[in-house]
């Protein structure tokens, strides 16, 4: 029967996924192995067992100040996802909630803001930042990051906050809820799980934001991408340490984006799959 | 107390006229249960008493007073959900308490209420669990919990067991049936099932298109139905309805014969059928009968009555009960003095 | 009950969130409109004048136009393929019954979270350097000569680590579909004597249509403008040979510093993604009729 499945065919489907599995991964696990071994030892050859050294951690802190551009990505991504949550659940809020014949035309058109290129808009953007003094900034970027991940955000509370059946917003106000007393009891704790999700997913999509992070920044307001992308041209610094700086900027999100999984497929396709 | 008065009383979505203009008086006290088939403004007109809906037209009064433009929360009316719609983030009891909370009740009456109600109900044992960890008879109980502890003037129940299999809702229905002898509060209740209906209530209003077909007791609208929409609503399996010669025969457009008004026969009768289907539930035999210069017919026989695929009966049906209807649809004077 | 009240503030509520979208949308891109029709280079900012469709004509007679174009093309169209065909196959393979599959998910998901940046540096130097990579290394043992990926094959270099990226995106999407598909529905078509290759054409591959559909639209919006991969690695080059049409305006905007030239650009690419859009827009669309 098809359903009960034999050990052997159990066996063969966990070994050939896993391969894969550690296949896919082993560009992360290579870097995370080379970070704790020695510059020599890096290029030596192909070896799986580092000598268990923390020195380029130390050596990517000293030399290039790794905190700085760290905390210039926690703030941004964190910033920038709390901005656009304060923007965006009013209005996510009013579309589920009392949908109008015009709702869906301006969820597809926030939709269609996503997809103009971002190099299409880098000359003006650029000039205009050059003219009000942003770039470099971490407010500046913080919009930026803000506008481009705004309709995301919005389009995941909406499909978020759709889901709240009609009939329990309808069963408090039989119990005598007033509009207040709804939206304190009823809406707030089932809409807080999605409001989370969306955050999760937001923070790890502005981390990793390559474009105006890279573009826009050079020095004083540049987070982990544009560092990391500094050592495309590498100045004493070797696959040893690049493998530190590089573990050091993806850990955190990757930690994240694996609580995150669920919620990834939903809020990138925009409610399209679930 | 708690008699609800609908005057003239209309709804109409953007174009659609859902109700076009419905009397009502419901008693203090009766079970009334709104039936009929999905689309005939049966939910509307609950959700208009509710408040849930604004009415296009016509007054609401409840005990007198009119509420028509009220909010749902001031009509002291209580309602349970076709979801059943509990707060899926709070326990049972929280669930339960929820309108008393919204009153703003001394903590010590709420606990009392809540623990009465979950006594009535069963629940007592599931009160810290969340509606996720229930089954779908619990999920309903906790509903009704939440409706009674107001203890409104009226509960409203909004096709309550369409969710529930089917052994689970003979047994709610008997549930219901006897909260309401306990409690003698004023019932509305909605369902498409005619089961439900003439089982449940002291009162039912038929609805078709947003119009009252007929008020009356399950056993009045069994017996003198207004019109062939009523007759064939009520009662299972559907009543007979025969056109053509035989009915002008007997100075109508139509006849209905409910399949229990026949006697069935081996050797002789009216008309001569052959058998199509046979359905044994035992106690009784339905036949799907086709019969000759006719068509298709439908008739109750004992549960020894044993006939099968393809053997020819005889049906007699019973002049006495049967319905007489005009060209128009309506019944044509007492079903009894037919000729 | 939608009272007026509620539809007034319902329209207060979504107001910021609107004039916020308009104002991004319309200010830059009119801009950009703008500037494509002038002559404007900031090295020479006393040069200003209206230039007719002169960039236009210059974007498009610049023989890195139509190499960049083709290159965009090649990209998108090779990662899509990796990316879907490799999706629809783990996928399969992740909805069997096995040991640790969430362990498995976890690994197969990671190269999503990895930013662009880390992604291109660590395969330029760890995986695909002709000296010390793990390639070369497996060349070496068998008596290979190493390649030099980014010199010999720099856009099919960039198309490898692009589709790293993507392919958990795609296999999460499909796999999540392929585990939607009612279990009964396969039972049906086993009992109908459907073996596992018709099952799958004719029972799987119909259910994860839409799913292909948007996994394919969604991917093309961010292929158009794959940009660090390329900063990182082969800088666009040799000559053009890895050059797609965002590191072209790139190029000709902060490295060439004309404004005009890459305004034009820039619009030649908003019309290249509005095409794209205009289906996504469909079938993301006739999900919300739902």
């Amino acid at each position: 029967m098809a359903r009960s499945v034999t050990t052997r065919q159990k066996v063969i489907a966990t070994i050939a996924a896993w391969t894969v599995g550690l296949i896919i991964f082993f560009p992360i696990l290579y870097t995370i192995i080379t970070s704790f071994k020695t510059e020599p030892e890096a290029i030596a050859g192909f070896s799986l067992i580092p000598s268990g050294t923390f020195e380029n951690y130390i050596t990517v802190q000293t030399q290039r100040d790794y905190i700085k551009p760290f905390m210039n990505s926690v703030v941004l991504s964190v910033g920038s996802t709390i901005l656009a949550l304060i923007i965006a659940v009013p209005g996510a809020w009013a579309m589920a909630f009392s949908p109008t014949k015009r709702t869906k035309d301006i969820l597809m058109w926030m939709l269609s803001t996503k997809m103009m290129p971002a190099v299409a808009v880098l000359v003006p953007i650029y000039l205009m930042f050059r003219d009000f003094g942003l770039l470099d900034s971490r407010i500046g970027l913080t919009i930026m990051l803000t506008l481009i991940n705004l309709p995301i955000v919005i389009w995941m509370l909406y499909t978020y906050f759709r889901e709240i059946p009609g009939e329990i917003l309808e069963a408090s106000r039989m119990d005598g809820a007033g509009l207040w007393q709804e939206i304190v009891y009823v809406l707030t704790p089932m809409a807080v799980p999605g409001i989370a999700s969306t955050m999760l997913l937001n923070i790890i999509l502005a981390w990793n934001e390559s474009f105006w992070s890279i573009r826009l920044t050079t020095v004083e307001a540049a987070p982990l991408t544009a560092f990391i992308a500094s050592f495309s041209s590498p100045q004493g610094l070797f696959w040893a340490k690049l493998s530190a700086a590089s573990t050091m900027a993806i850990a955190p999100i990757l930690i994240l984006g694996w609580f995150s999984q669920k919620q990834l497929v939903r809020g990138l396709t925009f409610g399209a799959v679930k | 107390m708690g008699s609800i008065t609908l005057k003239n009383v209309s709804k109409v979505f953007g174009e659609a006229k859902v109700i076009p203009s419905v009397d009502l008086e419901i008693k203090d006290g009766e079970f009334v249960v709104f039936v009929g088939p999905s689309g005939s403004g049966k939910s509307t007109l609950l959700r208009l008493i509710a408040g849930l809906e604004d009415v296009s037209g016509g007054q609401i009064l409840i005990n007198g007073k009119d509420y028509t433009n009220n909010a749902p929360a001031d009509r002291g009316l209580a309602m349970v959900f076709q979801s059943y719609a509990l707060y899926p983030h709070m326990s049972v009891r929280k669930n339960i308490a929820f309108p008393l909370k919204m009153a703003k009740l001394d903590q010590s009456v709420i606990d009392k209420k809540v623990g009465d109600a979950a006594r009535i109900l069963n629940l007592t044992d599931y009160l810290e669990r969340r509606p996720s960890q229930l089954s779908g008879g619990q999920r309903q109980r906790v509903a009704i919990g939440r409706a009674i502890v107001r203890e409104p003037s009226a509960f409203l129940f909004d096709e309550p067991l369409s969710n529930l299999d089917a052994a689970l809702r003979g047994s709610m229905r008997l549930e219901i049936t006897d909260l309401h002898h306990q409690l003698k509060t004023t019932m509305v209740y909605v369902t498409h099932d005619q089961i439900e209906a003439m089982t449940m209530a002291d009162k039912i209003v038929v609805l078709n298109r947003g119009n009252i077909e007929q008020v009356g007791s399950p056993m009045e609208l069994y017996k003198t139905p207004r019109n062939i929409f009523v007759a064939g609503f009520i009662g299972s399996p559907r009543m007979n309805l025969l056109d053509g010669a035989y009915a002008k025969s007997k100075g109508a457009h139509t006849v209905g014969i409910r399949p229990e008004h026949v006697t069935l026969s081996k050797e002789s009768g009216l008309w001569k059928a052959t058998v199509s289907v046979a359905e044994h539930l035992g106690a009784d035999t339905f036949l799907h009968l086709n019969v000759d210069g006719i068509g298709p017919m439908t008739a109750r026989a004992g549960g020894e009555f044993g006939a099968t695929y393809g053997d020819t009966v005889y049906v007699t049906p019973d002049d006495s009960k049967m319905h007489r209807f005009d060209d128009k649809g309506l019944a044509i004077a007492s079903p009894l003095t037919g000729a | 009950m939608a009272t007026q009240n509620t539809k007034t503030l319902a329209r207060l509520m979504m107001a910021p969130s609107v004039l916020l979208l308009l104002v991004w949308m319309v200010v830059p891109l009119a801009m950009t409109l703008w500037f494509s029709f002038q002559n404007y280079n900031l090295l020479d900012p006393s040069n200003v004048g209206f230039a007719g469709t002169f960039n236009y004509e210059f974007f498009y007679t610049d023989p890195a136009f139509f190499q960049s174009i083709w290159n965009t093309l090649v990209l998108v169209l090779g990662v899509l393929f990796i990316t879907v065909t490799g999706g629809i196959a783990i996928g399969l393979l992740l909805d069997q019954p096995m040991f640790g599959q969430g362990i498995v998910r976890i690994l197969v998901i990671s190269p999503f979270f990895v930013m662009p940046p880390v992604a291109a540096l660590v395969w330029k130097n760890m995986i695909m350097h002709p000296g010390y990579g793990v390639f070369a290394d497996i060349a070496r043992f068998f008596g290979l000569q190493p390649i030099d990926w980014f010199a010999q094959y720099p856009l099919f270099s960039i198309i490898i680590i692009v589709a790293w990226q993507w392919l958990p995106f795609a296999t999460l999407i499909l796999l999540t579909a392929l585990q939607s598909l009612d279990s009964e529905q396969k039972e049906a078509a086993e009992m109908d004597g459907a073996n596992f290759f018709n099952r799958f054409i004719y029972l799987v591959m119909p259910h994860l249509a839409r799913s292909i559909t948007v996994v394919v639209l969604i991917q093309t919006i961010f292929l158009l403008g794959v940009y660090a991969e390329i900063l990182v690695t082969t800088n666009g080059g040799p000559g053009y040979a890895s050059t797609n049409i965002a590191f072209l305006i790139y190029r000709t905007a902060l490295l060439g510093y004309d404004v005009g030239g890459a305004s034009a650009g820039g619009i030649i690419a908003v019309i290249l993604a509005n095409i794209v859009a205009f289906f996504l827009m469909r079938a993301v669309g006739k999900n919300l009729d739902r």
